[in-house]
């Protein structure tokens, strides 16, 4: 759905986006990760066409862009840095406005217009909102409106810069099983994001983006892979302490950290030996351990 | 596309407070004159206020007059500024582009509106000049009276609507360089406020230039110069020479800045 090949933007003489291969294929939820700064909402800029690349090539959809953007665009939805609208006009209107906007082609039938909207306006919760202007909703309301835009024309690919941004935990519960349904009706969801917990609960695919470079681009199964220890919490920690004499990596509390990757053996172990086990289960690395791993240091941090 | 524009524009309740507010002065104007019956001495003032005392109709040109070197260039350059830079600061353009409203044609849609602010702002202001001055000043029947031209003959009433509509007409061509202008400048910033200034800007310094001798050598090609020239065709004959300089020089301005902002914007990183 997505390739660029050696995709690079350079700003004078800062370079924003390094050399990046991105690969989404049909069927993913694609987890586009990055500390702020790191480059990730000038990649969704130039694969949406509003920047331009230095060098490098973008398919969209087997197309290419920006050349045959036009083409490839109406079936692309997308939100990108925050949702907008006309404040002055209600969140009907400005769906019925961008809907009529574009060529021949690219704009939707006049018939059924009122229709989709409304059903739209469903999808995401604000079927009930009515007359008001835009200017008057609140953040989430806006966020759902952008969403509304962005599913306004059944797009084969949704491309969301932080799509939950600004709502609360309910809302956002919302949201994720909203992409979930649309993911099963065969949307391919292409996730910019840097809360980890949002693209751990929804992505199946993930890239990590740090300082323009793209340094991870993997299944998230795999980054979350078992680390080959097992963490077994105990009230009698001393003893399995002893019992697991030169095993034990780490203690803390009732804690321990075992290295062996297989916890039934060890399990066995301990209750042969008399040893009471309250939890006990693989280790496995955290996104967020495997995404510290691989960047580097918070790119909006400025050192002296 | 060019609807879409045209339904923001007129649908957005600022359009119709500037047009109003562009009404409101000749209004004013028109109240006064009527309640003191003091006109400007012939030569001073805006032009034509010293014959509208005697007939009402030529108010329709005078309310351009008074409007044409301040007031209407600002609307112009409000609305003209605003068309690119507007939507890039709300965050709507990087929408519209990738719906995908190709660049061209949105560039052209943004024209075509600015163009029917223009035109809407000018016939409303005449139309409303027209109906004051008869409702306020002359109200003898138009047949009846012969409108003194500004060279000193005489009118007919049929001549003075010609005239009139050719005269909205050039004060319109003449806001489409000034739109040309804010327009440009709309594709070079993301802060409409800017372009419309800029535009202003531009428009004060040639008003400035066009007042120095020194500058003499510049004048004729100053977008400023032939503005007022609409007087011109309501003298006996009509003295053609300076509107066609006017139209000719309007065109060129609007011609380059034109293909200025379309290169710009087709080829600019959209980053708002």
């Amino acid at each position: 759905m997505i390739t660029t090949h050696a995709l690079t933007k350079r700003f004078g003489s800062l370079t924003a986006v390094d050399s990046i291969d991105l690969d989404v294929r049909p069927g993913d939820i694609y987890g586009f990760l990055g500390a702020n700064g790191s480059g990730k909402t000038t990649t969704v800029r130039m694969l949406l066409g509003l920047v331009m690349a230095t060098s490098g090539r973008i398919e969209l959809l087997g197309q290419p862009v920006p050349a045959a953007a036009g083409r490839v665009l109406d079936q692309v939805g997308a939100m990108v840095e925050g949702p907008a609208a006309y404040g002055h006009l209600s969140g009907r209107a400005n769906l019925g406005l961008l809907d009529a906007s574009g060529s021949r082609r690219a704009r939707g039938a006049r018939r059924d217009r009122t229709e989709r909207i409304t059903q739209v306006l469903e999808q995401v919760g604000l079927a009930g909102v009515g007359r008001r202007p835009v200017k008057a909703y609140s953040l989430g309301m806006r966020q759902r409106l952008g969403l509304a835009a962005a599913l306004l024309r059944r797009p084969r690919l949704l491309v969301l810069d932080e799509p939950t941004n600004g709502l609360d935990p309910q809302g956002i519960r919302e949201i994720r099983d909203l992409l979930l349904r649309l993911h099963a009706g065969g949307t391919t969801i292409f996730l910019s994001s840097h809360l980890l917990a949002e693209v751990e609960q929804l992505c199946t695919r993930v890239g990590v983006l740090d300082r323009g470079r793209l340094v991870v681009q993997s299944e998230l199964a795999d980054l979350q892979a078992p680390t080959g220890r097992t963490l077994v919490r105990t009230p009698d920690a001393a003893a399995a302490l002893a019992l697991l004499d030169g095993r034990v990596e780490h203690r803390d509390g009732e804690t321990l950290l075992v290295r062996g990757g297989d916890p039934a053996a060890l399990n066995a172990l301990l209750v042969g030996s008399g040893i009471r086990v309250r939890e006990l289960g693989p280790e496995r690395r955290t996104l967020e351990q495997a995404v510290l791993e691989l960047t580097g240091p918070s790119s909006d941090r400025v050192e002296g | 596309m060019i609807r879409v524009e045209l339904l923001k524009l007129f649908r957005r309740p600022r359009t119709w407070m500037t047009i109003g507010l562009l009404d409101a002065l000749p209004t004013v104007v028109a109240i006064l004159l009527a309640v003191t019956g003091i006109g400007p001495r012939p030569g001073q003032g805006p032009a034509f206020l010293s014959a509208v005392l005697t007939n009402g109709s030529l108010f329709a040109v005078a309310a351009l007059a008074i409007v044409l070197p301040l007031f209407l260039p600002v609307a112009v350059a409000v609305v003209a500024g605003d068309t690119v830079a507007g939507e890039a600061a709300s965050g709507t353009l990087r929408y519209l582009l990738i719906r995908p409203v190709g660049r061209t044609r949105l560039l052209v849609a943004k024209l075509v509106s600015v163009f029917a602010f223009v035109l809407t702002a000018v016939v409303v202001v005449s139309g409303t000049g027209y109906l004051v001055g008869r409702a306020l000043l002359g109200d003898q029947p138009l047949s009846a009276v012969a409108v003194t031209s500004v060279s000193g003959t005489s009118l007919t009433s049929g001549q003075i609507a010609g005239r009139t509509v050719l005269a909205i007409g050039y004060v319109a061509f003449s806001m489409l360089g000034v739109a040309a202008v804010a327009l440009f400048l709309s594709t070079v910033t993301d802060s409409a406020l800017s372009a419309s200034m800029g535009a202003l800007a531009i428009l004060i310094g040639s008003s400035l230039l066009l007042t120095i001798d020194a500058s003499r050598a510049l004048q004729p090609y100053l977008p400023t110069r032939y503005w007022l020239s609409f007087i011109d065709l309501f003298r006996d004959p009509i003295l053609w020479r300076n509107v066609l300089r006017g139209v000719a020089l309007q065109g060129v301005y609007v011609l380059v800045l034109l293909g200025a902002a379309w290169a710009n914007f087709t080829t600019k990183d959209v980053t708002s």
